[in-house]
């Protein structure tokens, strides 16, 4: 199996929010981010983007009042 | 401010939390509409139906909840009707757009790495991050920056909370077009973000 590049990965990465990834697209996800400081940030941040747009939905936006 | 025990007391429409409520409400409609005029009128009509029958709220923030739940309304019903008028196959044309694809194509290298440029770094404490209003005001802009068509599904599937399958019907475009709308989405909000606010907080 060819090993997954970077471009890839950062695409499933975002659709795992969408739908189901397969086992395979896992697998080759989970080798490639151990792997790639690169792509194992890219993970945390779109949890992050995900945390910030939580906030945003319940005005939680600024410093605590 | 107040302190806690006041705040129960008082009703959650007292004029200082109001004033606040209506910042934190103006950023959250500006963000989705890019439209200023409309956010605003927007926000002054949930305010009004808020005020209207607010009585029952104990707490301001179950108020706060219930008031931007109104606004969230509102903002949908906005831009369903603006969606109505763009075509779908207009939008799936522009995000196919070779230019376009050529902006975010330019992180990676030719085999598909990243360059080392645009290599995602470690984020330092996101969650203090959230605390500040600057941190705000940056992704405000970051979300600005994002071509139109791509913030409006981003918006939409995020900010809105919609579900893919809905807004793929509302815009009349295939879910794998919405994946890839909001894969790049993602990508130029995450490097935006980086660039601006992350990179200068680690360093
Ligand atoms: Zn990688």
């Amino acid at each position: 199996m060819k090993m997954m590049n970077c471009r890839d990965a950062a695409q499933l990465m975002s659709e795992r929010y969408e739908r189901t990834l397969s086992l395979r697209e896992r697998l080759s996800l989970r080798v490639h981010t151990a792997m790639c400081d690169g792509c194992s940030n890219y993970g945390k941040h779109l949890d992050v983007l995900r945390q910030a747009t939580a906030r945003l939905r319940e005005g939680k936006t600024g410093g605590d009042h | 401010m107040s302190n806690a025990s006041a705040q129960a007391a008082s009703p959650p429409w007292d004029e200082a939390s109001i004033t606040e409520i209506r910042r934190d409400m103006m950023r959250f409609a500006r963000m989705r509409l890019r439209d200023s005029g409309a956010a605003e009128d927007m926000v002054q009509e949930a305010l009004m139906a808020a005020m209207k029958s607010a009585k029952g709220f104990a707490g301001r923030s179950t108020f706060k909840t219930w008031i931007f739940a109104i606004l969230r309304n509102k903002i949908i019903d906005h831009i369903r009707t603006s969606a109505r008028e763009i075509s779908g196959s207009d939008l799936v044309g522009r995000a196919g757009g070779d230019a376009e694809l050529a902006d975010f194509d330019v992180l990676f290298d030719q085999r598909g790495f990243w360059n080392s440029d645009d290599r995602p770094e470690t984020w330092a404490d996101p969650e203090a991050s959230f605390e500040q209003d600057a941190f705000w005001t940056v992704f405000d802009t970051c979300m600005n920056n994002l071509p139109e068509h791509i913030a409006r599904v981003y918006t939409m599937r995020e900010l809105l909370e919609l579900d893919t399958a809905e807004i793929c019907a509302e815009l009349g475009i295939t879910n794998n077009n919405c994946f890839v709308i909001l894969h790049r989405a993602r990508l130029g909000l995450r490097e935006c973000l980086e660039n601006r606010w992350f990179q200068g907080e680690v360093r």
